[in-house]
């Protein structure tokens, strides 16, 4: 059996919001019966997209994490509803939005914070994949189509088809501990989650200073390198993908040139560490 | 009888039958018959042939012959009427016939007008009155088509509602895009139009609650009484009816042009309207205005500024307004370049002006291809955020200064294209001894640049160093070779014209050194005809449009003057309206000198403004020092103001009768996506695809709304100038007469297009791509780009050899500026001149420390989707939701706000001398520390004690920009200068 996954790459993202503007535009002030009530005007993001700024300066980076219902093949919110949120056999979960009148207690059962609270029509509702088009001819839901990025994607596949892809994209479920299955899964989401070392290395050259390109520089942690970066013209190195809050390193910076320089630093978060000085 | 009498007067029965067949076909013509009882002649002049018909309460009845009537329609004779008949579309032989007096009606305009109406609405019965346009999806869901700033649409309509709004994605009968085949890779665009979130929050823009949805008049205005101009922005308003405004309206016109005489109106707008041809300011609005007689608000270059009081001095292309042609590019950059500098470049927030978001897919190539990225910005921007590199972050207002730095590097270091500045260039000598110091003692070094911009000395060698070994493309403003950011500041002119010289030293035309961010310049068909909304629509006007390019050969329509010959510079609009004199200078696109000459308000024998006709509301979030405008509307100088709006924001709480327009949804138009026209010839080549649309009406208007044409042709008719206006068309008559001036009927047939609503343009096979642009120049030959432009006369020498300068070179010491005579403000070499508000100002510097730039706002544009309870009021970067309210959003650095000790997400004072707005706070790393970073173009204004002195709420920022132009000798908006202070707001004050 055939299901729809969603696949956001989050380093494609630069908050756009054609997805919520196009999510919005479709269920704003529209009803779909058996699928969904109509989204207020205000308040609910069916995707909702956070901002992450990492480091500092002039090597800082943002990115962003965009958030649908992940349709989990293991979702909570569907065990705990009574029959009133189901996964259909094409991998959608939807909320019926008779059957989820009256149960405010509904939106407390997803961790991912997916499923919103319609107070006018007392109702919960949350992003339904736009199977209501898609049970159509649509081929998309509204978001992906109107990404410009393809930081949307979406694909409709086997099992096995879907996890060969899943691994060959190293694609990642957000929040694992949750333990949900889900239907959606990332790219890149290291950008979000992980953290990076930076610095710009220079030196100083009858009494100027300037940027040392081609310093070679170790990070090291435990006494074991952990990855090694040349520095470009600006003198600038990047250490990326490395765990929040995970301690010491030593970095180690050598130009055949200027000389070296080493120097300790605690991980954080990501950290541009400035100028490091070679003699 | 001769043979041309009797068939003219078949022709007249033929009417007469198909006036009868069409009201008993079509109900809703059958009560357009019945709005009038009288009786219409058709007849040649002396009267020999001709037929009657009579309307009695809806009945038609016809007869033989050229009795008296309520109106009279003539001709000269059979033969001219039947030239006409014979020839509908030719609507050449019907201006002849009107413009020599062979055609013509006797009898009450208003009448002659409905006539025409009921003619109209029977040549098209099946569009118009059968509604058999767009296509049915099924479960009786209709798809139309429409164009908005940010792209084209499907628009889905149930019941008479507009269910969703959606890009359009292209089928695969329409033309197939380009591919550009770079380092072994083949790339093609996405097959879709990929439109951005101006466009996507439409359907909450139409359903607003902030919709005018009848004629309104306020309260305490009586056009015969007391007027109470001092409460305009304080009274509330009462609805009227559609009569009893239009009739205020051209009664008042038609009382301050007789007790003033000429000057007494003025009309301004906001620089964009809704999209669409017909419906533009500069098509149905100026029509009306040069019928009437309209003082003419003469704009600033708002979006060029710098460009064009600076960069022109050096190369011309007065045409672009000092900005260089963008052919081509695209490919260029991706087989040659090396590297971009995106410099103030910030396209993924600005879209190419009107192109969607359809360079992203482009620029995502970039990382693809190994071409490096620097982005030298204050902000952290989207651009920079999507596509990572190097980040410079200067202050503001000091690009002039970095500029000069890089030229001391490659001067020093050699690392320029020497033959191309010895042979192609003119004065380089003089400028490069400034920046050595020869002429100030101050070498313009690194270690220098760095006190003004606080770029490290060493980064800004590394650039330049990387930049003069390079081939590398320079992005400039959001389209990469014009437009916004550092070009609207103090400095503006200086660093415009800087980044002329740095191209010049570059020896730009080589291949892979050029202007450009992958926004500009792709290969699409730019031989495909079909006009930018600058060129006039229906105009008529020949002379303050684009018209005269291509239109009034292509369009033929009667041609409007406006007798009035007074301007008024925009920036100082309430001044003139305050009846203070006023003066500025004029914005040429003819030729670079063009700019040297004064306007002067008021004009000799002209009579200062009673009469402010506005259309829309958005001066007090974009134009500067605002609160200007606002008092200017609370004074008795000014008698009387109405304004034509869509919505019930900024200004239009200002009018004393408001008419209610509908958007572009609401109404038949026809435009191409992203083509302007005007000052950015081609400006579709930012996109993927060439669209052009049936702007289908979707929905009927809302309330009483009315379509802008339809409110004009309404003023027209009280002033017997209905027929003049309309010439007899409907506003979707005008579509269609516009569709035959283009190259359109030539692919695709006029019915084809009205049901489909869209027609791909395919795009050219490789031989057929334009030149890279200014390629011909490196190259030494003619120049080889498909832009008329520079006139003949603005050529030095032969004909399209060179630069429109004196020397026909591009020019480091200009000459047109030699000729005018040294300016300090503007020397004929660029200079470093510190900003006239920043930390060189220091007292003022001292009470306001911080720097705030407006750029042009991300998620909006200008006033159009913000506010109006739009969806755009989620997006979290775009307005935030404090206690109840969306606020404008102001960006500080974690050091500045904890110095103030400010958190992120509470609400804070931005303030000067000129006023305070309140605004929600975001703290991010992205903004350098002593920067404030909010976009401009708030649409509210929410003055939260009186209106013009006290603190807003709205978000509207212009309200603490200066009214100083960049340069004295110049009409322009340093609106990226500006000096603020913030600070916690405590609630209660409401004083400045």
């Amino acid at each position: 059996m055939k299901k729809f996954h969603m696949i956001i790459n989050v380093e494609r993202c630069e908050d756009c919001n054609a997805c919520l503007l196009s999510c919005k535009d479709e269920h704003y002030d529209n009803t779909f019966p058996g699928y969904t009530v109509p989204q207020p005007r205000h308040g609910q993001k069916w995707i909702n997209i956070t901002r992450k700024e990492r480091g500092a300066g002039s090597l800082m980076d943002v990115f962003y994490l965009p958030k649908p219902c992940q349709h989990c093949d293991d979702a909570p919110c569907v065990k705990k509803s009574d029959g009133a949120i189901t996964k259909r056999s094409d991998g959608i979960v939807l909320i019926d939005p008779v059957k989820a009148k009256g149960k405010k207690q509904l939106v407390g059962t997803c961790p991912y914070g997916a499923i919103h609270w319609n107070e006018e029509l007392k109702v919960a509702q949350k992003c339904t994949m736009c199977a209501h088009l898609l049970d159509g001819k649509w081929k998309q839901t509204r978001c992906v189509q109107a990404c410009p990025t393809e930081a949307l994607r979406m694909v409709y596949l086997e099992d096995d088809e879907w996890n060969a892809l899943a691994r060959q994209e190293k694609l990642q479920p957000l929040n694992p501990e949750f333990g949900t299955r889900p239907g959606a899964l990332y790219r890149n989401l290291d950008r979000f989650t992980k953290a990076f070392i930076a610095g710009s290395v220079t030196a100083a050259k009858n009494g100027i200073e300037d940027c040392v390109e081609g310093a070679r520089v170790v990070l090291s942690k435990d006494s074991k390198s952990v990855a090694e970066l040349t520095t470009d013209n600006y003198g600038d190195f990047k250490f990326d993908s490395l765990p929040e809050n995970s301690g010491e390193y030593r970095l180690t910076v050598e130009s055949k040139e200027f000389g070296s320089s080493k120097l300790m630093v605690k991980l954080e978060d990501s950290v541009y560490l400035g100028k490091v000085i070679v003699s | 009888m001769g043979k041309d009498k009797v068939l003219f007067n078949t022709v007249l029965y033929g009417i007469y039958r198909i006036l009868k067949h069409t009201a008993s076909k079509y109900p809703e013509f059958k009560k357009r018959a019945a709005e009038h009882d009288c009786t219409i002649v058709l007849r040649t002049k002396d009267g020999s042939a001709g037929r009657s018909f009579t309307f009695r309460k809806g009945n038609i009845t016809s007869k033989s012959g050229a009795s008296a009537a309520d109106v009279e329609i003539f001709w000269e004779d059979e033969k001219a009427a039947l030239e006409i008949f014979t020839k509908p579309r030719d609507f050449l032989a019907r201006i002849n016939a009107m413009k020599n007096f062979k055609f013509g009606a006797i009898g009450p305009d208003w009448l002659n007008c409905w006539f025409c109406e009921l003619l109209s609405l029977m040549q098209s019965p099946d569009v118009l009155l059968g509604h058999e346009y767009g296509i049915d999806v099924g479960d009786g869901v209709r798809r139309f088509t429409n164009l908005h700033n940010g792209g084209p649409v499907f628009v889905y309509v149930k019941d008479g509602k507009i269910l969703r709004v959606t890009p359009i994605d292209y089928e695969e009968s329409d033309a197939k895009p380009w591919t550009i085949e770079a380092h072994g890779k083949k790339f093609t665009p996405p097959r879709k139009g990929m439109i951005n979130a101006d466009t996507l929050n439409m359907k909450s823009q139409i359903y607003s609650r902030d919709r005018i949805l009848h004629p309104m008049k306020r309260v305490d205005f009586d056009p015969n009484g007391a007027r109470n101009p001092e409460k305009r922005g304080e009274s509330g308003y009462v609805r009227i009816s559609w009569d009893e405004a239009l009739d205020i309206v051209a009664n008042e016109i038609k009382r301050v042009k007789k007790e003033y005489g000429p000057g007494a109106i003025m009309h301004s707008m906001g620089s964009h309207h809704l999209w669409g041809s017909t419906g533009y300011w500069i098509s149905a609005l100026r029509r009306l205005m040069n019928s009437i007689g309209s003082t003419m608000v003469m704009n600033n270059p708002d979006s060029w500024e710098g460009w064009h009081w600076g960069a022109i001095h050096h190369w011309g292309y007065a045409a672009r307004l000092g900005c260089p042609e963008s052919y081509s590019t695209v490919e260029d950059l991706m087989k040659n370049a090396e590297m971009v500098v995106f410099w103030s470049s910030d396209p993924e927030s600005t879209s190419g002006i009107y192109g969607g978001m359809e360079g992203t897919a482009r620029r995502l190539w970039l990382k693809e291809l190994g071409i490096k990225v620097v982005h030298i910005d204050p902000y952290l921007n989207h651009t920079a955020g999507l596509l990572g590199g190097k980040w410079l972050a200067p202050r503001p207002d000091t690009g002039n200064a970095m500029s000069l730095g890089i030229a001391y590097v490659w001067i020093t270091e050699g690392l320029y294209d020497k033959k191309f500045v010895e042979e192609k260039t003119y004065g380089f000598d003089k400028w490069r001894d400034y920046i050595l110091g020869k002429e100030d003692g101050i070498p313009k070094t690194p270690e220098w640049q760095e006190r003004e911009t606080d770029v490290p000395a060493k980064d800004l060698r590394a650039l330049a160093r990387e930049w003069g070994t390079k081939r590398t493309y320079l992005g400039v403003g959001g389209p990469g070779d014009m437009v916004g950011g550092a070009c609207r500041s103090a400095t503006g002119a200086e660093w415009a014209r800087s980044m002329v010289c740095l191209m010049a030293m570059q020896g730009i035309g080589r291949p892979g050194v050029n202007m450009g961010n992958m926004q500009m310049g792709t290969p699409l068909d730019t031989k495909f005809f079909f006009p930018g909304y600058a060129e006039g629509g229906m105009s008529g006007d020949l002379q303050m449009t684009g018209m005269a390019v291509n239109m009034y050969q292509r369009m033929p329509q009667l041609p409007t003057v406006n007798s009035v010959l007074q301007g008024v510079p925009r920036l100082r609009i309430p001044e003139a309206l305050e009846g203070k004199p006023v003066s500025g200078y004029m914005t040429s696109f003819i030729t670079q000198t063009g700019q040297f000459f004064p306007i002067f308000y008021p004009s000799p024998g002209h009579s200062t403004v009673k009469l402010y006709y506005k259309y829309g509301g958005s001066f007090i979030g974009t134009m500067n020092n605002t609160n200007r405008f606002v008092n200017s509307y609370r004074q008795d100088k000014l008698e009387f103001v109405v304004n034509e709006s869509i919505w019930m924001e900024g200004e239009a709480k200002f009018a004393d009768i408001i008419l209610p327009a509908c958007t572009n949804f609401e109404r038949w138009d026809i435009g191409e996506w992203a083509n302007c026209g005007g000052y950015v010839q081609h400006s579709f080549i930012g996109l993927n695809h060439r669209v052009m649309v049936m702007q289908q009406k979707c929905i009927e208007p809302l309330g009483e709304s009315k379509s802008d044409y339809d409110i004009c042709y309404e003023i027209a008719k009280r002033l017997d100038l209905g027929a003049y206006f309309s010439e007899g068309s409907s506003q979707y008559d005008w579509c269609q007469r516009l569709f035959e001036g283009t190259d359109l009927p030539t692919v695709i047939k006029w019915k084809d297009f009205v049901k489909k609503g869209y027609y791909v343009v395919p795009a050219p096979n490789e031989a057929h791509r334009d030149p890279v642009g200014v390629r011909w120049y490196y190259e030494g030959t003619k120049k080889n780009s498909p832009e008329a432009p520079p006139f003949p006369s603005d050529y030095p020498g032969n004909w399209m050899e060179g630069m429109a300068t004196q020397t026909g070179k591009i020019e480091f010491d200009c000459t047109s500026l030699k000729r005018l005579g040294e300016d300090p403000e503007r020397p004929s070499i660029t200079k470093f001149i510190p900003s006239w508000e920043g930390p060189h100002t220091t007292e003022l510097f001292g009470k306001f420390p911080l720097q705030m730039i407006t750029p042009h706002p991300r998620y909006s544009f200008h006033t159009h989707a913000d506010a109006k309870d739009s969806f755009t009021n989620d997006i979290e970067e775009h307005r935030t939701l404090v206690d109840g309210y969306y606020y404008w959003i102001i960006r500080l650095s974690p050091e500045d706000a904890s110095s103030r000790g400010l958190r992120n997400g509470e609400l804070v004072k931005v303030f000067n001398d000129r006023g305070s707005v309140i605004c929600a706070l975001q703290v991010t790393k992205r903004i350098r520390s002593g920067v404030v970073h909010g976009y401009a173009s708030s649409a509210t204004y929410d003055p939260i004690g009186e209106p013009g002195h006290s603190t807003d709420r709205g978000g509207c920022l212009n309200l603490l920009t200066s009214s100083r132009d960049m340069i004295k000798k110049s009409h322009s908006t340093a609106s990226n200068t500006c000096l603020v202070q913030v600070e916690k707001w405590d609630r209660t004050g409401v004083a400045l």
